[in-house]
């Protein structure tokens, strides 16, 4: 549906959005992750054609973008965006809706025909007269929805639609958006610097970190195989550094890192410095002589409870094991553990749930550098 | 020396005159307000295209261009009647049009005056506007056009601050009305000259009458505008969604 290829936009000397290359997929919810200032904005702007790139190309359906405004505009108009503030202007809520209607000069009728369907598509059917900039924040941000979906586009943009909102009115929203992916076919990009947010939509993932799209693929893909520390970080699982291949044997390695040794499935041979992604929903804690049966493909990992923290209706255990390993356990496993602090555990973890990373420069000499430096 | 006495029997003929609706006062009151409503009708229908485009358009001395309208604020009446009297004189270039001492040339010479301060707060109304909006318009597939005039709708109470503004500076300047209309009795003799003239020549009663009323426009407008502007920034607070996280 839209082809981005060496995409660029740089504001002043600073490469805000560089070297993108990505396909939006027909019908699919693409999310756009990364941390705050990381270009997600940017590049959908690009994509809006709000503003034009610096390098690169977009095409969208098979069409270049980068024609005169008039031709922009007619593009334009086969998309909508949603923006972080929801923009609403200060006149009714129908009048809000409208606007994109008036501008590709539909008949008053049929005007009134779709502002009133979309008005109940958004769930505030009861509003049509009321001043927009006297709704709440949540229902500002579906009169911006309503506004963008009236028109039927074929590519919805929806740049951090949640941020600002309370947990039901996000709940409203992103129902919303599914609905009009699965019902209208509508293919959506979604920015949003919330994790939960974009496994929770999309089918696709691309995470941006300081203007570059730094990976792109599969949901199962990014939280499980991040492909450098900062994703790795981003999507919530703390790498454990200064590892190191020791032996590779059909791609089941053993891994010297600190104290311990870690067997893990990478294709990384022996002498490759790593880093170790272990997500804390695959270790299972059990308690001293109740260890589960070693294997070759499974690690058991003794080691000492060094904090609780309670995580929702789950409790994030950090237990010290030579390495540092975190685990998510249900708040009622941990009553029936009855872990506390200082307790020793053991941690069983699956060779195919150790993700090995590439980490090529060691952390001694890391720490080297930052004292040579300060120095 | 003027007496306490009489600045008393002043404000009671004063009040004499406005109670019995004076017809010199209501001649002098009529033409002030027609004066200087059609220079801020017309200084109007310059400053919000002229605004827009300043504000909407990038273009090199863009800077320079704002400051020097802000200067002109507060350009001395008197200096724009000399500049417009020099242009409509009778031997000067837009001589033959015979507006010197006319109620025209005043409202030229009014909308002149008023007009910087007008395009000034058009383009001040106009930066109020979030930039979000004019995103949101362009994406919703508006032209440069229709985009522009919603916008310019949303900055609708802001832009009307300006022309009541406009107005209150026109409404109560002198060096214009007396440079360019010239003080003709029945003419263009407006409050303002008015006052001057009655003043000099002893009228007080006539003066603080003439006074009152100018007063009281200014409070009218004062009002007017307390209402407006009140409203607009309530409106522009609601229309902005809160602070981005």
């Amino acid at each position: 549906m839209i082809r981005i290829s060496g995409l660029s936009r740089r504001f002043g000397n600073r490469d805000v959005v560089q070297g993108i290359d990505l396909e939006i997929r027909s019908g699919e919810i693409f999310s756009l992750i990364g941390p705050s200032g990381s270009g997600k904005t940017t590049l959908l702007r690009l994509i809006n054609l709000l503003d034009r790139p610096t390098r690169g190309t977009i095409t969208f359906d098979g069409l270049h973008t980068d024609g005169t405004e008039h031709d922009r505009r007619a593009i334009r108009r086969r998309m909508a965006m949603v923006f972080q503030k929801p923009g609403v202007l200060n006149t009714t809520v129908e009048q809000n809706i409208a606007f994109g209607l008036e501008f590709r000069g539909l008949k008053k009728d049929l005007i009134h025909e779709r502002v009133t369907s979309a008005l109940e598509m958004v769930g505030l059917s009861g509003l049509p007269k009321r001043r927009a900039t006297t709704l709440s924040g949540g229902e500002m941000q579906r009169v911006a929805i309503a506004r963008a979906i009236v028109t039927g586009p074929e590519v919805l943009l929806l740049d951090e639609p949640t941020a600002n909102l309370d947990p039901v009115s996000t709940e409203i929203i992103e129902n919303l958006i599914v609905w009009i992916n699965r019902e209208r076919k509508t293919t959506v990009v979604i920015a949003t610097h919330d994790m939960g947010q974009g496994q929770r939509l999309a089918s696709r993932i691309g995470v941006m970190m300081e203007g570059r799209l730094v990976q792109a693929g599969e949901m199962y893909d990014i939280f499980y195989h991040p492909v450098n520390r900062a994703i790795a970080s981003f999507v919530g699982i703390d790498p454990v550094r200064g590892g190191i291949v020791e032996s590779n044997e059909n791609n089941l390695a053993t891994i010297a890192i600190k104290s311990t040794r870690v067997e893990a499935v990478t294709s990384l041979l022996k002498g490759q410095r790593v880093a170790l992604c272990i997500r804390p929903e695959e270790v299972t804690l059990s308690l001293p002589d109740t260890c589960l049966p070693a294997s070759s493909a499974r690690n058991c990992l003794a080691g000492t409870i060094t904090r609780l923290l309670p995580y929702g209706p789950f409790t994030r255990v950090h237990v010290d094991c030579g390495i540092p390993v975190t685990a998510l356990l249900t708040r009622r496993s941990c009553e029936e553990l009855a872990l506390a602090p200082l307790m020793r555990v053991n941690a069983t973890i699956k060779a195919t749930a150790v993700h090995v990373i590439p980490d090529p420069v060691p952390e001694e000499n890391l720490s080297e550098v930052k004292q040579e430096r300060s120095g | 020396m003027i007496t306490v006495q009489e600045i008393i029997d002043g404000f009671s003929q004063a009040i004499q005159l406005i109670v019995s609706l004076n017809p010199e006062l209501l001649e002098v009151t009529a033409l002030s307000l027609f004066i200087s409503l059609s220079a801020t009708t017309i200084a109007t229908l310059i400053a919000i295209p002229f605004g827009g485009l300043i504000h909407f358009r990038k273009f090199a001395g863009k800077r320079v261009l704002i400051t020097i309208i802000q200067t002109l604020y507060s350009v001395p009446t008197v200096i724009i009647g000399l500049f417009v009297y020099l242009l409509i004189s009778r031997s000067g270039p837009l001589g033959f049009f015979g507006l010197l001492f006319t109620p025209v040339g005043m409202i030229i010479g009014q909308s002149i005056l008023i007009l910087p301060i007008m395009i000034g707060l058009t383009i001040t109304a106009l930066s109020g506007v979030d930039k979000n909006i004019r995103d949101t318009l362009i994406s919703l597939g508006g032209t440069e056009f229709q985009s522009i005039a919603q916008i310019v709708r949303e900055a609708r109470f802001a832009i009307l601050g300006a022309v009541i503004l406009g107005f209150g500076r026109a409404i109560s300047e002198v060096g214009v009305a007396m440079m360019i209309g010239g003080n003709i009795r029945g003419e263009t003799r407006v409050l303002t000259t008015s006052i001057a003239l009655e003043t000099g020549m002893g009228n007080f009663g006539l003066s603080i009458a003439l006074g009152i009323v100018l007063l009281a426009i200014a409070l009218v407008v004062v009002l007017i505008m307390n209402l407006i502007t009140s409203g607009a920034l309530s409106d522009s607070d609601r229309v902005r969604g809160g602070p981005r996280a």
